[in-house]
């Protein structure tokens, strides 16, 4: 098949032939980055600006290097998004950074929505690198990939996203991809943070982790964000831990092949133990590695979309 | 303007709710007040008059009915004039053929003291296209702390209190609002939202915010504090006016109240008649208002509360934004949408077009209940009235065209919409204000120079 679009806002567009299309697109990639010569030449001439108007070392640090091995030229462009409070807007922004001749920008930004407004406003190839509590698409598609290399599919796998599903971005992404390549996915979290809506959109919602541990073949913890302590979504890191946290004790109740992974960072004794973010079924490392050749696979694909410039 | 000019429109068919009108018949208007309504049949038809300056109007086949009258309006001036002007808001009035508006206090600074109200009456007085009632705010500054000199601005001619764009949170200050209100028999108009459940949501909290995963707000952020306020209205036996209700909960909670005997009254847009969340769509900022688009749900219950007169009053909620701030990304866009121009159209696709109303019904909640509820002394064309007459088209179709508005904002979510129905003519104490082919008439001499 021929990859039909510019952009990646969002799995929720994308057909399972198209997501099966970057995946096998990420594998032939992937052996790039054990050559002597880290680079091929798919991007050469090619501008790709990172447009992070929220912190991010490791995604941006991936996209970079991702850019690079296609042999792009980067820049990174970093703003805080207070700065559009200062008069110059998003759109302002984007049509300046494409005047200097850009034909990749990587945007993440605090508000939900905000790719798809530099999109309507830029002929550039417009990746969501996470946008609000909406979709990070690359980490959705990076997550199904690690899935599907160590379970060698995905249909019918049961996999648990595990946290404050409500305001995850990641955990939105792994849920659209995932229901289109048929598994079945279970949000698991308090009632404050795992939103009943979810059920509508094909989601099973489980406040009670011990009752279904049991079940799944992959579970996906997400990070809790420590800001989020006194806004009353939990009364105590204690008590989270303790009712959701993927201790060395609720581990001996997962199935024994369980694939365990976490976006990163990850706060040790809280989501998970440390001791099982190290232990055998973990693959969060692994999650990193393929998100290098996933994003070349989008950026590849999305350009392709641009036409010989 | 010769004032003393007379005015027939002729062979129109005349509703007037207000007397229980509806029959074809001549109008006749002499010095801006209603003369007599004479019903044609074919014999007796109002008396030829060779009057210098007569003006007629040939209304066969429209609809001639008491002005209508908006009073949800925010015409930004003083403060954000690039938005609106009181004279832009007055021209976009007229064009979508209300004679009347009232205009909301949370302008920069706020209408919240004598003198802001006499600024808002002259600026209106200067353009001169119709009637404009400053409604004063509850609170000084619309802090929601102290209370506003609510008998000042009466005296100047405030017509009803609000801190619309947000309600009063402290459930104190709000009871003493009331039994203050009460003395000089004005109604509290309330903005119903709880600020902490709606603390940063931008779209109704529900299904499409948490695929969009925007922050939502919840309906409960406006039905917790309407209930408040019932409770606080009985108590105090005020007249209180739930402004744009927008919740199947809400429309329940009043149909109760009045049930028991509480003086509560409520209005309602056009949109929240119209529109889903599931319309947003790719974040489109001209979806974005406060309150937010529900579900099918709320909108039926909306349309059944207004079917069964629940709901009074039909506003627009006109809020001018620029384009350039409507282009921010949609949690950071201003809410708000225009709908002077297009509320007419709107009103008759959600309510007639469906036979939940027929045109005495839309006429009554579009003219008559308003101007009771705010004591406007218009919505009637009982001889001696003032003179303030809507002619509609109810046949004419045409495409909503936002480059069209003489609004200074194009801020809308219907742009591109066929409707059906448009006000011909805006007749603004016996003064042709608007005409469809003439367009807006030129202001009154100006008390000074603009």
């Amino acid at each position: 098949m021929v990859w039909p679009h510019r952009n990646l806002l969002t799995l929720e567009e994308l057909t399972s032939d198209e997501i099966n299309l970057i995946l096998d697109t990420a594998a032939a990639f992937e052996d790039v980055s054990t050559r002597s010569v880290k680079k091929v030449p798919a991007l050469r001439g090619r501008v790709v600006v990172n447009l992070f108007f929220e912190d991010s070392t490791r995604t941006r640090t991936s996209f970079t290097l991702a850019a690079q091995r296609l042999s792009a030229d980067v820049i990174d462009f970093t703003a805080k998004a207070s700065s559009l409070s200062k008069g110059e807007s998003l759109r302002d922004t984007v049509r300046n950074i494409e005047a200097m001749g850009i034909d990749v920008i990587v945007c993440r930004h605090s508000s939900s929505g905000a790719n798809h407004l530099i999109a309507k406003n830029t002929k550039c190839c417009v990746i969501n690198a996470g946008d609000g509590r909406h979709e990070h698409p690359t980490q959705g598609l990076l997550d199904i990939y690690t899935i599907r290399k160590a379970k060698g599919r995905i249909d019918g796998l049961k996999v648990a996203i595990v946290g404050d599903v409500g305001n995850s971005r990641v955990a939105r992404s792994n849920l659209h991809g995932l229901l289109k390549l048929g598994a079945e996915v279970t949000f698991v979290g308090p009632t404050t943070m795992v939103p009943g809506a979810f059920a509508k959109m094909g989601a099973r919602v489980v406040h009670d982790f011990d009752s279904v541990i049991g079940e799944f073949d992959v579970i996906n913890m997400l990070r809790i964000q420590m800001e989020r302590l006194g806004s009353n979504v939990f009364p105590s890191l204690g008590e989270y831990t303790r009712l959701f946290g993927l201790t060395n004790e609720r581990m001996k109740r997962a199935r024994q092949d369980v694939l365990v992974m976490h976006p990163g960072p990850i706060n040790r004794g809280v989501e998970m133990a440390g001791d099982v973010a190290d232990g055998g079924r973990s693959v969060i490392l692994e999650q990193v590695t393929n998100g290098l050749a996933v994003r070349m696979a989008v950026m590849f694909l999305c350009t392709q979309a641009l036409g010989a410039g | 303007m010769v004032k003393n000019s007379n005015l027939i429109i002729r062979s129109g068919r005349v509703v007037d709710p207000s007397r229980n009108l509806d029959q074809i018949a001549d109008v006749t208007v002499v010095d801006g007040r209603i003369e007599s309504i004479n019903p044609v049949d074919g014999r007796a038809s109002a008396p030829e008059s060779s009057a210098p300056g007569r003006i007629e109007i040939d209304a066969t086949g429209l609809i001639v009915c008491p002005g209508l009258i908006d009073i949800h309006v925010h015409l930004r001036e003083p403060g954000n004039e690039d938005e609106e002007t009181i004279g832009s808001g007055s021209a976009a009035a007229v064009a979508g053929g209300f004679t009347s508006i009232a205009c909301m206090p949370n302008t920069q600074p706020a209408i919240d003291n004598e003198a802001m109200v006499e600024f808002v009456l002259r600026q209106a007085a200067r353009s001169g296209l119709c009637n404009v009632f400053p409604i004063g705010a509850i609170t000084k500054g619309r802090q929601g702390l102290e209370l506003a000199e609510m008998g000042h601005m009466v005296r100047a001619g405030a017509v009803a209190f609000t801190d619309d764009g947000c309600g009063v949170a402290n459930s104190n200050t709000m009871l003493r609002a009331l039994q203050y209100a009460k003395m000089f028999d004005v109604p509290l108009i309330q903005h119903c939202e709880d600020a902490d459940l709606a603390s940063g949501g931008c779209m109704n909290a529900g299904l499409t915010a948490t695929r969009l995963g925007l922050p939502g707000l919840s309906p409960l952020a406006e039905e917790v504090m309407l209930q408040r306020d019932l409770l606080l209205a009985e108590s105090t036996g005020t007249a209180y006016h739930a402004a744009h209700i927008s919740t199947a909960g809400a429309v329940r909670m009043i149909r109760e109240a009045r049930r028991r005997g509480i003086r509560v009254t409520a209005e309602v847009c056009p949109h929240h008649l119209l529109l889903t969340e599931r319309d947003i769509g790719d974040y489109d900022t001209n979806f974005k208002m406060n309150p937010p688009l529900r579900t099918e749900r709320d909108v039926e219950a909306c349309r059944e509360g207004v079917a069964d007169g629940t709901i009074d009053c039909l506003v627009t909620d006109h809020a001018p934004h620029g384009a350039d701030e409507k282009a921010f990304d949609f949690q950071t866009a201003p809410f708000g949408i225009v709908g002077l121009e297009t509320a007419l159209p709107l009103f008759i696709r959600a309510l007639i077009e469906t036979r939940l109303l027929d045109w005495p019904g839309l006429i009554e909640r579009l003219s008559c209940l308003p101007s009771k509820l705010l004591k406007l002394g218009r919505g009637t064309l009982a001889p001696g009235a003032i003179a303030d007459i809507t002619i509609i088209d109810p046949a004419e179709e045409w495409v909503i065209s936002p480059s069209e508005f003489l609004s200074r904002s194009r801020n809308t979510p219907f742009g591109g919409w066929q409707v059906r129905g448009r006000a011909t003519q805006t007749i603004v104490a016996g003064r042709v204000s608007f005409d469809r082919h003439s367009g807006v008439a030129s202001g009154e001499p100006s008390v000074g120079v603009r």
